[in-house]
């Protein structure tokens, strides 16, 4: 059994916190609907997006040096990261430079997958994470288990309990009023001490070098504008050629995560302030790889919105742990195997194809179809279990022939027997345990067919 | 008008009773339906497990089979959606194209081809639809729920000319069932709880039977519902149409 | 570094698509005012229409607010914030009024320049936040609001759409998460 089939069957061992954790995000899924449903242009701005997006990484090099030449012009210091270690030593370089002991850090999905945290920690830099979600799955020591919702996987009481521990609230006390005022009076503290502050970006315009940053709490701005530096690390796709596009952006991006017309704060940030420094890390790790690859170049789309989690039937039930990937669900399904395709080989199959996902996407990422297109790949890149290969391929070679195939099928009548090798090839017992299989009729279609049809 | 039926494989096997009611539909609405006896598969299996390359020859098979007829019929969106959309591996071979667009599912061969607006059906029961999600989201059988577009359903446009039969609103219009094929035996954890979930909700909200344009979703529903001992049954829309009545 | 990353993107871009024009969307509906007012209350935003005058309330909406920040309303302000006002002040701050450029209907949120927020800190540090917008300056959606401002103008700008919140426990909403607690919109 593949790596999340497995991680998936312990998920839903707990069948009501499966249940909980479905509903808790198909609420979300469904205030999204509603908030798509306000938008008569909708289906139109998706597409525009898209285009713009199609845009962007047409002509990425000449927008990103854009913006380079133009953010410097602004007073910023810009850096180029190839990969992620390259971005962490950066990040660390300068807070080296500054005598920086502690940092504050807004969610930042870049600084994940660069796993910047551990790598600052080694060198004695405290990284305190300020979103909600992101602190509380840090004091856990866990990965977020979605992107927009880093801890939508536990329950009020996990909270309380990790809080009393760590936060000194009362024992016992589950409110989320009461646990979220504990959060902003440690964190407002935590504000004040800060040497650094780092955010991740959501847009970045070439156009006038400024990028934009959104969040809900408030916790990326309480960050960058009270400490001394201020660092923005983004991947080098979030470049948008214009601010007029932030319009057509903006309006799908709160909708879309979370279902509200637009996120509470979306900050733009053109310049340092007086007397501190402002500096911007273009990070590639694999993007411009990536970029390559025609079937799959337009993941470089993602804004990031989590919505094709939200409505994704395995995601809501496997949770994102499962995936085992800093990006989860359907879209990180998709971005993971372009760094590691062998690690993340079974992600792709972790899927039934339902095409939720791209038509829930605001930027029209053909999710699903990329989903297909990674299996072929994987299996000439690096085959399927033996079995389950050979299995197929005689299957393959039955199916191509039409009197091999009736043999097998008239011969077994006891077809069940042919079945499983035919269409469920490692056994019947996966179907079976938990599902009944279909009653072995007295003669097949075919078979019908000859004796009332065919004269 | 002359019609090549397509029954797919497991229907052939398991649900001869479907190919049967949609032959026997396709009659009646005075269609001179062929069955090309060389046919197999659509190839679906394979490749959604990576192998397409050793579906090709699957694929080649299809078309020769099918070449000539100017109308393909499948009780299957799943499948049908395989044949249009993924045989573009063949390339633009004129045969390939011809077959690949002249393939269609049963539902919107009867309501875009034939433009059929009255059946002689009955089936006084309380009925669930099931939208597979090939059918939905693959073929446009229907406006799916993520989409902000006019709602509209062949399906339920279809079953709305049968007497008797009464539609029960799903709290998940659209969710997957969890087949997804070799999914249901590589992830049959999540496969058998999207399914258990999927009944519940016909359950719950008062269905006697599932119905669906796609075998394949109904054959997992099936499982589950009967291993749950649940007190629903699955029933093709071509049954229900055909005027089968229980 | 830069070279690399800029060779390989070159390699591998695809062929030039085109920028697509935006068109302009109509209001999604015609009452701006009726349409802010009832997306802010969505987004737990109180949402006032001066009557009596911003004095009148602040006095009835935060009585309690002592350090009080309001630039534009001198007979208000308590505290006078400058470039150099240290942190023990800025954290301090109960209410701050601020005078918004631009509303937008359609999401209720409010643009504010770095000019008039003074310190780029100041409407996430405050505990309550006021803002006084003219019924004129409200437009129908983000594509007319980014029409008119120049982001190149300022080091800083900012959309707010409500007080600060998170669902981040349970999806339980609560207002008040690290910024402002609340957020009071004076229609002028």
């Amino acid at each position: 059994m593949s790596e999340h089939a497995k991680k998936a069957a312990n998920f839903i061992a707990d069948e009501p916190r499966t249940d909980w954790h479905d509903e808790s995000l198909w609420f979300v899924r469904t205030k999204r609907d509603r908030a798509a449903a306000s938008v008569p242009e909708w289906e139109q701005l998706r597409q525009l997006a898209s285009d713009i997006k199609d845009n962007v990484l047409s002509n990425l090099d000449s927008y990103l040096e854009q913006f380079e030449a133009q953010a410097r012009a602004n007073g910023v210091q810009v850096h180029w990261a190839k990969d992620a270690h390259a971005h962490n030593e950066i990040v660390y370089t300068i807070l080296e430079r500054h005598q920086a002991q502690r940092m504050v850090k807004s969610k930042s999905m870049l600084t994940e997958e660069c796993h910047l945290n551990p790598y600052l920690e080694e060198r004695g830099i405290t990284v305190i994470d300020t979103d909600l979600g992101e602190r509380i799955i840090q004091l856990l020591e866990e990965p977020p288990s979605h992107i927009v919702m880093p801890a939508i996987h536990l329950k009020r009481e996990e909270v309380g309990e990790l809080f009393e521990e760590k936060l000194a609230t009362e024992k016992g006390n589950n409110d989320p009023q009461y646990l979220t005022e504990a959060a902003r009076q440690h964190l407002r503290s935590e504000f004040m001490q800060a040497d650094a502050a780092l955010t991740g970006v959501n847009f970045a315009i070439a156009e006038t070098g400024g990028v934009v940053v959104c969040t809900n709490e408030g916790n990326a701005d309480m960050g960058v504008h009270l400490a001394p530096v201020q660092i923005h690390s983004m991947g080098i796709e979030k470049i948008i050629p214009r601010a007029e596009h932030l319009g057509v952006f903006t309006r799908l991006l709160g909708r879309s995560a979370t279902g509200q017309p637009i996120t509470i704060f979306t900050a733009h940030h053109q310049r340092p302030r007086p007397g501190t420094e402002m500096h911007i890390i273009l990070v590639d790790n694999g993007r411009s790889e990536h970029l390559g690859k025609k079937d799959f170049r337009n993941s470089l789309k993602c804004i990031r919105c989590g919505a094709c989690m939200n409505t994704c039937p395995i995601y809501r039930r496997s949770g994102g742990h499962s995936y085992d990937n800093t990006v989860p669900g359907p879209i990180g399904s998709i971005l993971s195997p372009n760094t590691d395709l062998e690690a993340h080989s079974d992600l792709p199959f972790a899927s039934t194809l339902c095409g939720s996902c791209s038509d829930v996407c605001p930027v029209k990422i053909d999710i699903h179809e990329q989903l297909y297109k990674w299996r072929q790949k994987i299996v000439e890149v690096q085959g399927l279990p033996a079995a389950k290969q050979r299995a197929l391929k005689m299957t393959g070679k039955i199916l191509a022939k039409p009197k091999v195939y009736q043999n097998a099928g008239f011969l077994a009548r006891n077809f069940l027997k042919v079945a499983p090798r035919f269409m469920v090839y490692n056994g019947l017992n996966e179907w079976g345990k938990s599902r009944e299989l279909p009653e072995v009729p007295k003669q097949s279609f075919r078979k019908w067919y000859r004796r009332n049809r065919r004269s | 008008m002359k019609v090549a039926l397509f029954v797919p494989c497991y229907i052939d096997q398991f649900y001869p009773q479907v190919g049967i009611a949609t032959l026997e539909l396709l009659e009646k609405l005075s269609c001179e339906v062929h069955f090309p006896q060389g046919q197999t598969c659509c190839g679906q299996p394979l490749a959604n497990s990576g192998m397409e390359e050793d579906a090709r020859p699957i694929y080649e098979h299809f078309v020769q089979t099918f070449a000539g007829f100017t109308h393909i019929v499948a009780p299957s969106g799943s499948c049908v959606y395989h044949v249009r959309h993924h045989y573009d591996l063949l390339g633009d071979e004129s045969e390939a194209l011809a077959v690949r667009s002249q393939t269609y599912d049963l539902v919107e061969f009867l309501t875009d081809v034939l433009q059929v607006d009255q059946l002689a059906a009955q089936f006084p029961h309380r009925v669930g639809l099931h939208q597979s999600c090939h059918g939905l989201r693959g073929l446009r059988l229907g406006s799916a729920s993520e989409l902000m577009e006019p709602s509209f359903s062949k399906v339920r446009y279809l079953l709305g000319m049968v007497e008797g039969l009464e539609l029960v609103q799903l709290d998940r219009i659209d969710e997957c069932c969890g087949f997804g094929g070799t999914f249901a035996i590589n992830e049959p954890a999540i496969s058998t709880k999207m399914g258990k979930d999927r009944a519940a909700d016909h359950q719950r909200n008062g269905a006697d039977f599932i119905t669906s344009n796609d075998m394949s979703c109904l054959m997992h529903l099936e499982g589950v519902i009967r291993r749950q001992k649940q007190p629903l049954q699955v029933i093709h829309l071509a049954e229900i149409l055909n005027g089968v009545v229980r | 570094m830069r070279e690399e990353i800029l060779q390989r993107i070159r390699q591998n871009k695809p062929q030039l698509r085109p920028l697509p024009k935006i068109p302009d969307f109509a209001p999604l509906r015609e009452d701006l005012v009726a349409h802010f007012k009832e997306v802010a209350q969505g987004a737990a935003i109180e949402v006032l229409e001066e009557e009596e005058g911003i004095t009148t309330v602040v006095a009835q909406q935060y009585p309690e607010a002592k350090q009080i920040v309001a630039p534009a309303y001198p007979e208000l302000q308590t505290v006078a914030i400058t470039q150099e006002s240290p942190l023990e002040v800025l954290q301090n701050i109960d209410l701050l009024v601020l005078e918004a450029e631009w509303g937008v209907a359609e999401n209720a949120a409010l643009w504010l320049s770095e000019v008039r927020m003074l310190r780029r800190v100041l409407p996430f540090i405050t505990q309550h936040l006021i803002l006084v917008l003219p019924q004129v300056q409200l437009l129908a959606n983000m594509h007319q609001a980014y029409a008119r401002i120049n982001l190149t103008e300022q080091g800083f700008g900012l959309f707010v759409a409500g007080p600060s919140k998170t669902a981040d426990i349970e999806q339980s909403l609560v207002i008040g998460a690290q910024g402002a607690r609340s957020l009071t919109v004076v229609l002028t």
